[in-house]
């Protein structure tokens, strides 16, 4: 059963082949069938190999399926070789399920689109990528899987490129991760010059031979691959290109910028988590880049009217959860997190586009309104990913933070800790704003009052929310495979602080429902006051780092740019190409056609011969 | 051999009219006259064969001279050919203007 694996990931990749170069001429069903199948398939491969790896214990928890060598250049000689273990078991059920959630969601939702067939292609291999990233036993093969999500990733927030809004937010974030991807493939350079390879275990077991804990070689390398992670998971510094990926569809921003492809970097720290116990100074780092980015995007969120820029602050921030857990040394509760927040993100992301779609390509939350009896089964949906999201006692997110927390308190993280508390009653503030301003109270347009549950492939439509909807609610009780990749855990009793959590999280509801439900006016007032008005202007630009970024990088970069238009380095180079056209100019003045001419030179070449001869 | 002519005065002549004949053909615009210098410098290479085999007393320079003689005929005849043909095409005989490059 466990030879399967490599099918898992060549499936998605065969059918997104299929689906590029017969996409054009295919009828949408078919498409819809091939690009849906292939992950359905996928995920049905997939569960097979998890029962397989559950049923049969393997030798020291982990199986490797050497491929092929990639290249052989002297001593270095990657493998395409896929390694199953406890951690990519996990990414491996919340790619191929999510996703085949989100694959069907999205028949229902790109229907009728031009490029219904271009999209599923897209999809398919962004899943292939996303497999091969997470199953690759090699950095370098990881590498790869890691350009190809943010190729997709490009490609599909650029979806409908007719807008060139779409295609600058394409280009930002693709630019954004770049920055993050070199300095991942520095730190990568990095070690394979210390190690002579960039074998996952190889390395990791060398490392804990050849470096001892706070190793300067080993924070330099671990604070570079960071910033790989940073990058792709949109934290501090480099999250700015988050947001503008809402350009998307939705089933591309549930599924790439919200379940998975975002969550990469917190599963590159955890995959490596052996290396950053050797350097407490990027541990730390992780955890502070965490910890700040939550704060920020939660701030962030709770002033934005687009429902999809709520969201993908609320990704940010959940995914700060992630870093922070990560941070504190609890790699498990940050999987856990990772995979019950892919669960009920792709839920609420979903629920939004299905909320998007019945106000005709409605975003602003403050044209809706009232949606709650028009849409009864989103609204429930998008109140269970809610609940889930502010970890509401006994739903999926629940668990999963109290965890980060609890392990945040247990290990004596306490500025960590407390941002995380804050962190906790923002999201239910903002959450809470947007189920209250978009599904009670009066509704504010005409669209808002006609909407009503969107009718035409219910089953596209209600399965793959019905699914997510059940998870969002118990994933909670999905036991994480420890198995022997991660550190296990001693619980220990921290007492009332386990508590407070909840009791904040239960408190932003509270508030939340106070100041957008009792009493309106207060945030109009707020709006409206000068102080309270600037704040909100700054909280919604994301404290302006897009403004920052602009003046300090972009604009003198475009100033340089223009400066150099004529590149100072390409009159050198074409010192060459000017010198051999001056020569042949030169030449060409004795080819006139004149025969006088030539008859002279002939001459003159004579007298000059025999003067040579004659001299000598 | 006494109140021969010396060796020297038939190449010093030879040469003199090989340069004139030169002279003429860079100087000289008209392809015609261009023609005509070619004869006398190709006479001048005959003179000088004549000039060299007299002072080595062999026949070899005579039949060389009837060799350049045959040649000089052949390249009369496709010279003049080309002059005729020149002609009809440029309406002149002037070289400097019977040119179609533009270097």
């Amino acid at each position: 059963m466990l030879n399967l694996l490599p099918l898992v990931c060549f499936v998605p990749l065969a059918a997104a082949l299929i689906l590029t170069v017969g996409g054009r001429r295919m009828p949408e069903p078919l498409a819809a069938v091939l690009g849906v199948g292939s992950i359905g398939l996928a995920a049905l491969l997939a569960a097979m190999v998890g029962v397989a790896f559950f049923t049969s214990p393997l030798q020291g928890g982990a199986i490797t399926y050497p491929l092929w060598t990639w290249m052989q250049v002297g001593n270095y000689a990657p493998v395409f070789a896929l390694r199953l273990d406890a951690l990519s078991l996990i990414m491996l059920g919340v790619i191929t399920g999510v996703g085949f959630c989100i694959h069907l969601f999205a028949v229902w939702y790109m229907r009728g689109d031009a490029g219904f067939a271009r999209f599923f292609a897209y999809m398919n291999a962004f899943v292939a990528s996303m497999l091969f990233l997470v199953l690759a036993d090699d950095l370098m093969f990881l590498y790869l899987g890691w350009e190809g999500v943010g190729l997709f990733s490009y490609l599909l927030i650029g979806f409908w490129f007719r807008d060139p809004a779409n295609g600058l937010a394409a280009r930002k974030a693709f630019i954004v991760t770049r920055i993050g991807d070199t300095a991942l493939l520095l730190g990568l350079l990095l070690l394979y010059r210390e190690f002579g390879t960039l074998d996952i275990q190889s390395v990791l077991e060398l490392a804990s031979q050849a470096w001892t804990v706070g190793n300067p070689t080993a924070t330099l390398a671990c604070l570079l691959i960071l910033g790989g992670a940073v990058g792709k998971s949109a934290q501090l510094p480099l999250q700015t290109w988050l947001p503008d990926a809402m350009a998307g569809p939705t089933p591309v921003s549930a599924l790439i910028h919200a379940a998975t492809m975002v969550t990469a970097g917190v599963y590159l720290v955890v995959r490596l988590h052996p290396l950053y116990e050797l350097s407490p100074v990027a541990l730390a780092s992780v955890g502070i880049i965490g910890a700040a980015t939550l704060l920020l995007a939660g701030f962030a969120a709770l002033v934005q009217t687009d429902i999809k820029r709520i969201l993908a602050y609320s990704t940010m921030s959940q995914i700060g959860y992630m870093f922070l857990a990560a941070g504190v040394g609890a790699y498990e509760s940050a999987m856990f997190h990772l995979m019950t927040h892919a669960f009920f993100k792709a839920l609420l992301f979903l629920s939004a586009g299905s909320v998007i779609l019945a106000l005709h390509h409605e975003q602003d939350i403050f044209r809706m309104g009232g949606l709650s009896r028009r849409m009864p089964w989103v609204f429930a949906c998008m109140l269970v990913g809610t609940l889930a999201l502010t970890a509401f006692p006994f739903t999926s997110g629940f668990f999963s933070k109290e965890a980060i927390l609890h392990h945040a308190y247990a290990s004596g993280h306490l500025g960590l800790w407390w941002a995380g508390v804050f962190g906790a009653l923002l999201t239910a503030l903002y959450s809470f704003r947007l189920i209250f301003v978009v599904f009670f109270g009066a509704p504010r347009t005409n669209a808002a009052g006609e909407s009503s549950t969107p009718a035409g492939a219910p089953f596209s439509h209600q399965l793959p929310l019905g699914i997510l909807f059940v998870l969002a609610l118990v994933g909670g009780f999905i036991h994480l495979p420890p198995g022997d990749v991660l550190p296990a855990h001693v619980d220990v009793d921290i007492g009332f602080a386990a508590r407070l959590p909840v009791i904040v999280s239960l408190a932003g509801i509270a508030l939340a429902w106070l100041l957008f439900v009792r009493l309106p006016q207060i945030p109009a007032a707020l709006a409206t006051q000068r102080a309270t008005a600037w704040l909100g202007h700054w909280w919604r630009s994301a404290w302006g780092f897009d403004w920052l970024y602009d003046r300090v990088l972009v604009r003198p970069f475009v100033w340089l740019t223009r400066v150099n238009r004529d590149d100072v380095v390409d009159p050198l180079i074409g010192f060459v190409a000017v010198g051999a056209n001056q020569v042949g100019a030169l030449v060409a003045v004795t080819q006139n056609g004149r025969m006088r001419y030539y008859a002279a030179v002939a001459g003159l070449g004579v007298c000059a011969l025999i003067a040579i001869l004659a001299l000598q | 051999m006494a109140g021969a002519i010396p060796m020297e005065h038939g190449l010093l002549l030879a040469a003199v009219l090989f340069a004139l004949g030169l002279g003429g053909v860079v100087l000289r615009r008209n392809m015609l006259f261009m023609l005509m210098s070619l004869e006398v410098m190709m006479n001048a290479t005959g003179l000088a064969f004549i000039v060299a085999g007299a002072r080595w007393g062999v026949a070899d320079g005579q039949i060389l001279f009837l060799l350049v003689l045959t040649l000089q005929a052949a390249e009369a005849c496709v010279g003049l050919a080309l002059l005729i043909l020149m002609y009809r095409r440029f309406r002149t005989l002037d070289v400097d203007v019977a040119t179609t490059m533009r270097g």
